[in-house]
């Protein structure tokens, strides 16, 4: 059973961390697109691993987003990765399972995952 | 769309374009009267009456893109599949208030799915906005609201994914409470 207890249990391991997440230059952005187009193309499971992978993980460096049309229906769902002096990295027809590895493998390991890039597909 | 909870996904991320600052999604299951309500109310812009005249229809948008929108015409297809019936209500300067429904019974009725997603997904793409879900039965109902959650968080954002998960949980925990007493 989740309890309004359980809430704020949660929210005074957060106070006492002072970890919370902050959106600074340096950080990385995860954006996912949630027009008509990408919901429909399943975004809201990619959507939700991602931020639990992130949370799991605790990558306090990382900011998931959305967005609405990116332009690219037939490939939705669209994930676009935006880190410091590098190139946008955008991720196309993703599913939930591929989600979690983009976490682990280019968040983390900071290898992006070439075959599920764009230019891959295209 | 596979399931209606992704249609009301949808649906209020067209409140939030509007600037809504509190938006409410009602679901409402009679099985005495064997029908499924939705409705999704905001305080955004509204529209002005001859854009709401032609809004169901896929040529008009807001959308920047392409001269393309789905969503209305979407829920409005699935709701007269299933012997239901859509409304939709604006005033320029109020709100929008959205109404389909279904019969609940008719073989051609999509599944309502993951609503408490759909309201984790809502508040991650816009902590800030307030949102009340409230689900009925013929015999009680279960009601979430944001204002509440805020209050005790005391400054920190509904967008942490420890928050999410609690609220994700606690409203499938009381769907299901709802759902129980439904017999």
């Amino acid at each position: 059973m989740k309890t309004i207890e359980d809430l704020q249990k949660i929210r005074e391991e957060m106070q006492s961390k002072i970890s919370l997440r902050k959106d600074e230059g340096d950080s990385i952005r995860v954006v996912v697109g949630m027009a008509t187009c990408g919901i429909a193309a399943g975004a809201r499971p990619v959507l939700e691993a991602l931020v639990n992978e992130v949370g799991r993980r605790q990558l306090k460096n990382v900011v998931v987003t959305q967005t609405g049309c990116i332009g690219v229906c037939r490939l939705e769902p669209i994930v676009e990765v935006y880190e410091k002096d590098k190139e946008k990295v955008t991720y196309v027809k993703m599913d939930a399972e591929m989600a979690r590895t983009v976490v682990s493998e280019h968040l983390v390991n900071g290898r992006v995952v070439q075959a599920w890039t764009i230019g891959a597909s295209e | 769309m596979k399931e209606l909870s992704l249609n009301v996904l949808d649906l209020a991320q067209n409140s939030l374009s509007a600037g809504a600052r509190h938006i409410t999604i009602e679901i409402c299951e009679s099985l005495k009267e064997d029908v499924l309500r939705i409705r999704i109310a905001d305080d955004g812009i509204g529209m002005d009456p001859d854009f709401l005249e032609r809004v169901t229809d896929p040529f008009v948008t807001t959308r920047k893109t392409r001269p393309v929108g789905m969503g209305i015409p979407f829920i409005k297809m699935a709701a007269e599949m299933a012997e239901g019936t859509f409304d939709i209500r604006s005033r320029k300067g109020e709100g929008t208030e959205l109404r389909a429904s279904f019969r609940l019974s008719h073989v051609d009725r999509m599944p309502l799915g993951d609503i408490a997603g759909t309201i984790a997904t809502l508040i991650q793409g816009a902590p800030e906005v307030d949102y009340t879900y409230v689900r009925s039965t013929d015999s009680g109902s279960f009601e979430f609201d944001t204002g509440r959650i805020r209050e005790m968080l005391e400054g920190i954002s509904l967008r942490e994914p420890e928050i999410l998960d609690w609220i994700k949980d606690y409203i499938m925990q009381g769907e299901t409470g709802v759902m129980a007493q439904n017999k």
